[in-house]
């Protein structure tokens, strides 16, 4: 990665630093024009959701876990466009994996602070509305939407995500989880994501994951859900 | 599917005999007979065979005794709870599997099986593939693995070499899983570099000789986000004695040996 970095030249790395890069970007042409993913603020405070999920974990999932897929994208993004450049398309496309990785793990935590907010403002309870009646027309009720998300969750064997999704075709509305990083993608539109990887909790509930599991509904922002599922 | 369908009608026919005979009424003999041969053809292993069960195997240090590269609380923590949910729940699929009603259901049941299988072997082989920084099994590899060390010089040319390319593999596991250093299958066979998701074991022809678990709960309460760290701290604590051991026998004698450790007593 490091290496990656020091064959660009440093009026590159400068420009590719500054979030408006158009004008220094002008300058080399457009194969240069590159929007980077940077690291999304958090719509509240690190101590936010406490009890439910310490400021420590939200510190540290947010600051560090969150940021090292951001420079993960960018940096196997940039790859693929030296490789391109270079007629390499093996490297190119040796990069698929890492875009992936970094890049679902940028969109679903991203994804994920917004749908939390704290238990003192608009997380927990129960929906309302349109949505209110999908989760009862396709799960029967809240309570057995609630069950099986937590039996998903549990059921994950190592890490990953729980996702409820709206098919696109259909507008139905249900469960799917993912490994790793494997971003929601295709005909599937995720409307509210748990990331049940370790990260996400040890430092607070250690092996005992299904207390995790249980306080998260304390901080779910209904109204971010409700939102996605109107669009 | 039908066969299945056909001996459970089968065996509502035996209880309905039975029955029918205790309250007098005349039955043919041959009826209740043949049924039974029928249900044991359909069922090789009938579920009242005891099940193989397994237990947590004790540390073969203390708690403490990895410090500082691995703190205490968390090998209390991987021990006592994760490695023990994987035996509990292995345990639990197995008799599961043992008592299905058919194929499907037994099926249905493998990827648990694999899982918490998987989950137990792994730890079971990474406590004693680890040993106390200040150790000679640790702090040697030259002297406490010599077959070992010569196939290591030959593949990566040196100690140094492979502890870059197996922290390197460890570092780019996306997710959870283990690093392993394997003997492959061929005689004599040479070493690698493999790496595992989730708790898939090395179950083939390759030989486990040291095994790293890179899952977040073996490193996050120390370490936290800084996986690279913890890998760095590892290498202070491996066990070259046992890896040695592992590389001058048989993948058989090895899980045999690893067995006797895992296995609950009848
Ligand atoms: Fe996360
Ligand atoms: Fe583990």
């Amino acid at each position: 990665m490091a290496s990656t970095l020091l064959r660009t030249t440093p009026a590159i790395r400068a420009a590719l630093r500054t979030p408006a890069a158009k004008p220094a970007a002008a300058l080399f042409g457009t194969s240069f024009v590159r929007s980077k993913a940077t690291l999304p603020d958090l719509p509240y405070d690190y101590s936010a959701l406490e009890p439910y999920i310490s400021g420590k974990i939200m510190e540290l999932h947010h600051s560090k876990h969150h940021q090292t897929y951001v420079n993960g994208l960018n940096t196997a993004l940039e790859t693929v466009e030296e490789a391109k450049e270079k007629g390499d398309f093996t490297k190119a496309a040796a990069q698929a994996p890492l875009i992936n990785f970094h890049g679902g793990g940028h969109l679903n935590h991203s994804l994920f602070w917004e749908n939390l907010a704290p238990a003192s403002k608009e997380g927990g309870g129960e929906p309302s509305g349109s949505l209110a009646d999908a989760i009862k027309r396709d799960f029967g009720s809240f309570d057995t939407f609630r069950k099986q998300t937590n039996t998903a969750l549990a059921g994950i064997q190592g890490s990953g995500w729980a996702w409820l999704v709206q098919d696109k075709t259909s507008g139905t509305i249900g469960l799917v989880t993912r490994a790793n990083q494997d971003p929601v993608t295709g005909n599937l539109q995720p409307l509210l994501g748990i990331d049940a990887w370790e990260h996400a909790y040890y430092l607070q509930y250690e092996n005992r994951k299904a207390e995790y599991f249980e306080a998260i509904w304390n901080v779910i922002n209904w109204k971010t859900v409700a939102s996605r599922f109107e669009k | 599917m039908t066969d299945v369908a056909a001996s459970s009608t089968a065996g509502a026919g035996a209880g309905a005999s039975a029955s029918a005979s205790a309250s007098g009424t005349q039955v043919v003999p041959n009826d209740f007979q043949t049924n039974i041969q029928y249900a044991e053809m359909e069922y090789p292993n009938p579920p009242k065979m005891a099940v193989q069960q397994y237990s947590l195997p004790p540390l073969p240090y203390a708690y403490n005794a990895l410090e500082p590269a691995i703190s205490e609380a968390i090998m209390a923590l991987h021990h006592d709870s994760h490695h023990q949910a994987y035996v509990t729940n292995l345990n639990k699929a197995l008799a599961s599997y043992a008592g299905a009603a058919n194929i499907a259901d037994q099926i249905a049941l493998l990827p648990c099986i694999r899982f918490n299988g998987g989950g137990h072997i792994n730890h079971a082989l990474f406590w004693r593939n680890l040993a106390p920084p200040s150790s000679e099994d640790a702090q040697n590899p030259e002297a406490s693995a010599p077959n070992l060390a010569a196939a290591v010089r030959a593949t990566f040319g040196s100690f140094d070499a492979l502890i870059d390319r197996f922290s390197a593999a460890l570092n780019g596991v996306q997710g959870s899983g283990w690093g392993w250093l394997v003997r492959t299958a061929v005689p004599q066979g040479g070493l690698r570099i493999i790496t595992t998701k989730d708790q898939d074991p090395v179950v083939g022809e390759e030989v486990p000789l040291i095994g790293v678990d890179v899952w977040e709960h073996a490193y996050y309460l120390q370490y936290m986000n800084a996986r690279p760290q913890y890998i760095d701290a590892v290498w202070t604590v491996i066990n070259w004695t046992e890896a040695e051991m592992r590389y001058n026998h048989g993948r058989d004698s090895i899980f045999d040996e690893l067995l006797a450790h895992m296995e609950a007593d009848p």
